[in-house]
């Protein structure tokens, strides 16, 4: 028993073991996705988070000692969003060909998010402050933190809502978009983009590989617009609503 | 792989520089990105070079967004006693906002009559 403290000892301190069992764990949600048929709601995210959680929580260790491990795997949503600009070339003639369908369902998914977000929780009685923290949740992560911070929100709280939109929308867009008979991927895509930035285009890029461009290039222009709008569209629809 | 790895982190780090330097409110990797893709633009090559690389790192993109997740779970109890209308808020305009944008990508890809995919 002695010798299993001492590898705990080594183990809780080095980021091996956390990054070896954040990739388990993912390995496990993916395989049980791949197990079901691929349904949406056995969304390998969920899965590979609820099994990191219960491990943190059974073996009583802090988030930031599982990060120093997983931080490796955080890294690459940097060079990950930059990856995005090869889908988006290799599909530039189909883009061209819908610039003006993808700029009406930028602005019109962009402000639905916000508003309706908004106006769902005043009129179930959630205070103006929190309501500060959720405008901005469909936009990607970096984006929605400083968004929040700048009309004086919680960043933290924004974090989680953002995820959980993400993952919210990972698990809703093909049950959704499949019983309303939408065939058109580009539409498909990029709607889940504009909605549900990242988790959402992650998603999409395991179903057809255009939707993940499409997807892609809808997070990429939601950023772009709730960085410019939301700082002053956020607070005035707050106003309004609560 | 590392060299493709070097392209992607070259074109993260001057978008970051990019975004501090000039005080942009959007975050470096998708500066990074516009880059790229203008480069691309300018050298085709350079996509196919990259593609075998890009492609696994764009397959496994849900795996990426694993450990920020296992934070939000320490950060549950933020939502406080309106977590359920927060979540009724996240899970409804969530599906409203992809509804909205859906319909509005149809109705004028249909309008300016569009080929389709």
């Amino acid at each position: 028993m002695r010798e299993f403290a001492e590898i705990w000892t080594y183990l809780s301190r080095d980021p091996l073991l956390w990054l070896t069992l954040t990739l388990v764990a993912y390995g496990i949600g993916d395989a049980l996705f791949k197990a079901s048929g691929r349904r949406p709601y056995v969304n390998p995210v969920l899965i590979a988070v609820a099994l990191l959680a219960i491990a943190l929580r059974v073996s009583d260790t802090p988030y930031a000692t599982y990060f120093e491990g997983a931080q490796f795997v955080h890294f690459m949503l940097g060079p990950a969003t930059v990856a995005l600009a090869v889908p988006l070339y290799a599909n530039l003639p189909r883009v061209r060909a819908v610039v003006l369908p993808m700029l009406a369902a930028l602005v019109t998914g962009s402000v639905v998010a916000m508003a309706s977000a908004v106006a769902i929780a005043a009129a179930l009685g959630v205070p103006a402050d929190i309501l500060l923290s959720l405008a901005p949740k469909s936009a990607t992560a970096p984006v929605a933190l400083g968004v929040s911070e700048t009309i004086g929100g919680s960043p933290t709280l924004t974090a989680v809502l953002v995820i959980l939109t993400g993952i919210t929308g990972a698990i809703v867009a093909t049950p959704l978009l499949n019983l309303l008979r939408i065939r058109d991927w580009r539409a498909r895509g990029f709607a889940v983009g504009v909605a549900s930035h990242g988790i959402g285009t992650a998603r999409a890029f395991q179903v057809n590989e255009t939707a993940g461009a499409f997807a892609g290039i809808g997070m990429g222009l939601n950023a772009l617009l709730t960085a410019l709008i939301a700082p002053l569209l956020a607070p005035w629809l707050i106003a309004l609503l609560s | 792989m590392i060299g493709h790895l070097t392209v992607l982190l070259v074109y993260q780090l001057t978008g970051e520089v990019i975004s501090r330097g000039l005080g942009l409110p959007l975050p470096g990797p998708v500066i990074g990105m516009a880059l790229l893709f203008l480069t691309l633009l300018a050298l085709p090559r350079l996509a196919e070079a990259i593609m075998p690389t890009t492609r696994v790192l764009l397959a496994h993109l849900s795996l990426l967004f694993v450990p920020a997740g296992v934070g939000v779970v320490g950060h549950l109890d933020t939502l406080g006693t309106d977590g359920a209308a927060i979540l009724t808020a996240v899970v409804g305009s969530t599906i409203l906002a992809m509804l909205a944008a859906v319909g509005a990508f149809l109705l004028v890809a249909r309008a300016v009559r569009s080929p389709d995919a």
